[in-house]
């Protein structure tokens, strides 16, 4: 029964100053710094493979400025963008991934199961085909595709449910959107089909700076939203009577947070296209690597940066000269992921 | 009478379209160890919802200090009033620790988030509930009885001076149920306190409770001290069963011991005509 203890509690490392205090959780300060290590090696190493073989030293020449001028083009004008977008879309997508898995309280809960990314396309898709496109009539487009697939979905689902319900309600809405994408492509002319096809197969081919700035734009707008509300995410977790008992304005929280993911979601595939299964996979290979229980929306968005970017490369290098687009890459790393994952939950019964 | 920092007034509470409560006063004493018991699907939860303002009321209000609850923000609300649900789910793999120190949210912001105060809080409210040594076990390995005073070590971390839990001796064997009355009897002794709970077991509130509030198809039936108000009559008129009530040889409160099976089925069909009992819901609402 009650005892008077004095065992200081183990809370690990504490920061205390006047105005902040915070509980440092030692392993996703190391998982964080980790993965930022990562992003940077693995960036690094991109801008030294192509065609064109760099040393280490000569990428580093050509940042600062040294190098010749066939190298600067090279990469400056070609391989930085390339790696930019990869790490500012994946970033989008793991963050996003992150939302929607603690919104739903299912890990299968992510924006290309539940076939939001093929929603974004169709909307991108419209735009194009229908009012011409245009890089903003394109990430408008995607964004609306995105929060009609959304809405549409939670009508179908009906709160948070099992994660074979989720999945099958994924597939069929993913079909329908498909087939619409295909009509909606077949409809137009060749060239505009063309380009609406190798749009919609997900690649960082050819895009460059305009597309990493306007991601960029949404990531810095978007996470901090994300970030601030990644602990109202985390109590909802226990449902929806503790979470509004302990305070928090629920109703807000989720349309708030939703609104944060279909954004993110939107703006990451008018720029590059669909990119299958980093948002399912990154939030949960960043808390592996963190050991934490929360959304962790920081880890999620760099681990995703580090999934896309590793997922072009090797899409690149693979089989090069020929060049698997990211898209194909991660959706066929992510497709094996995914068997492992749900062979896991059925195994343990959910 | 005591004042009652939480009151209702004249509250209807309504899912959707079943009107679960209707036009219902009812006062918490102060400092009191109020238990609600009913039948299933009387209203006892949802009248507990209604308290702790997870439901807004079809018509009246909810008074907390005098004041409307839908008056005050949050946070605020949840400075003063801690609700342990009936079923909260813990997340994966989080430690006790880190599921107490959740009840510190009402108290902190986004850059002040374990202040000393915030630690204070956690280790009293864990070493009230005895559960300091589990601090770093994952919840989800403990017993039901470990899992639900980590729970209420939760609800205790919020430092409110009302604290209602929801069925909280519900899915645990009889020496868990009397392990957690016991504990929250323990809260109530300092007097600061005024808890409010939902139980199943009849003589266990007669044992436990100060206030009883007894329910039924959503309406109060009879409330106060239980000696003054549990008797067979009583029984009969809330869970539509014969009994007999004696004095508990342990403790002298009332003591319900339910008439033999012959004797309640000749009383039963001869009352299901007059006054059939309307408990044929699955769930407790």
């Amino acid at each position: 029964m009650s005892r008077t203890v004095s065992t200081t509690l183990p809370t690990g490392p504490v920061v205390r100053t006047a105005r902040v205090s915070l509980r440092v959780h030692p392993r996703t300060v190391t998982g964080v710094v980790v993965l930022l290590v990562v992003a940077v090696v693995l960036g690094a190493v991109a801008l030294t493979l192509g065609d064109y073989q760099l040393s280490l030293g000569q990428v580093v020449g050509a940042l600062t400025g040294t190098g010749s001028r066939a190298q600067q083009y090279v990469v400056l004008g070609l391989r930085l963008p390339r790696v930019a977008v990869a790490l500012v879309v994946g970033a989008a997508l793991g963050v996003a991934g992150a939302v929607f898995q603690s919104l739903a309280r299912n890990n299968l809960a992510s924006p290309d199961l539940l076939g939001f990314t093929t929603g974004a396309a169709t909307g991108a898709l419209v735009s194009i085909v229908v009012v011409g496109g245009g890089p903003a009539g394109t990430t408008i487009g995607a964004i609306v595709g995105t929060l009609v697939t959304a809405l549409a979905v939670q009508a179908l689902l009906g709160g948070a449910v099992g994660g074979y319900r989720l999945v099958l309600v994924g597939i069929g809405v993913n079909a329908v959107l498909a087939a619409l994408n295909n009509f909606l492509i077949l409809r137009t002319d060749l060239s505009t089909a063309v380009a609406a096809q190798s749009w919609l197969v997900g690649t960082l081919n050819g895009r460059s700076w305009p597309e990493v700035v306007a991601v960029a734009i949404a990531l810095v707008v978007l996470v901090p939203v994300a970030i601030a509300g990644s602990r109202r995410l985390d109590l909802l977790g226990m449902g929806d009577d503790m979470a509004r008992g302990l305070g928090v304005t629920v109703e807000r929280t989720r349309v708030v947070t939703l609104l944060v993911g279909v954004a993110l979601i939107g703006v990451a595939t008018a720029a590059v296209g669909p990119i299958a299964f980093v948002a399912l996979a990154a939030p949960q290979l960043a808390r592996r690597v963190t050991g934490t229980t929360g959304p962790g929306m920081a880890a999620a968005g760099l681990m995703g940066a580090v999934l896309l970017l590793a997922g072009d490369v090797l899409g690149q290098r693979l089989a090069a000269p020929t060049q698997f687009p990211a898209g194909t890459m991660t959706a066929a790393i992510g497709g094996l992921y995914l068997v492992w994952l749900l062979a896991r939950e059925w195994r343990a019964g959910r | 009478m005591t004042g009652a920092r939480l009151r209702a007034e004249g509250v209807t509470l309504a899912y959707e379209q079943r009107t679960v409560i209707r036009d219902l006063d009812v006062a918490v004493p102060d400092g009191s160890f109020t238990v609600v018991v009913g039948p299933n699907a009387c209203g006892k939860s949802t009248l507990l919802r209604g308290l702790a303002r997870m439901i807004k009321p079809a018509a009246g209000r909810v008074l907390l200090d005098d004041r409307p609850i839908s008056s005050y923000g949050p946070k605020e609300v949840a400075r003063r009033l801690a609700l342990l649900p009936q079923s909260p789910t813990a997340p994966d793999g989080i430690t006790a620790l880190d599921l107490v120190a959740r009840g510190r949210y009402p108290h902190q912001s986004l850059l002040k988030q374990w202040s000393v105060t915030d630690e204070e809080a956690v280790r009293d409210a864990m070493a009230a509930t005895g559960v300091i040594e589990l601090a770093e076990r994952d919840v989800g390995q403990l017993s039901g009885g470990q899992r639900q005073r980590v729970w209420i070590a939760m609800v205790l971390a919020q430092q409110t001076p009302l604290l209602l839990l929801d069925e909280p001796t519900t899915f645990l064997d009889i020496a868990f149920q009397l392990d957690v009355l016991d504990l929250c009897a323990d809260l109530h002794a300092g007097g600061e306190r005024t808890l409010v709970a939902v139980l199943h077991d009849l003589n266990q509130a007669c044992r436990y409770a100060t206030h009883l509030v007894a329910m039924r198809e959503g309406r109060i039936v009879a409330q106060g001290a239980p000696g003054e108000i549990v008797d067979a009559d009583l029984v009969r008129t809330v869970f539509g069963i014969t009994c007999e009530v004696v004095p508990d040889p342990q403790t002298g409160t009332p003591m319900i011991v339910p008439a033999g099976r012959e004797t309640r089925r000749h009383r039963r069909e001869g009352a299901r005509a007059e006054d059939p009992v309307g408990s044929g819901a699955l769930g407790d609402t």
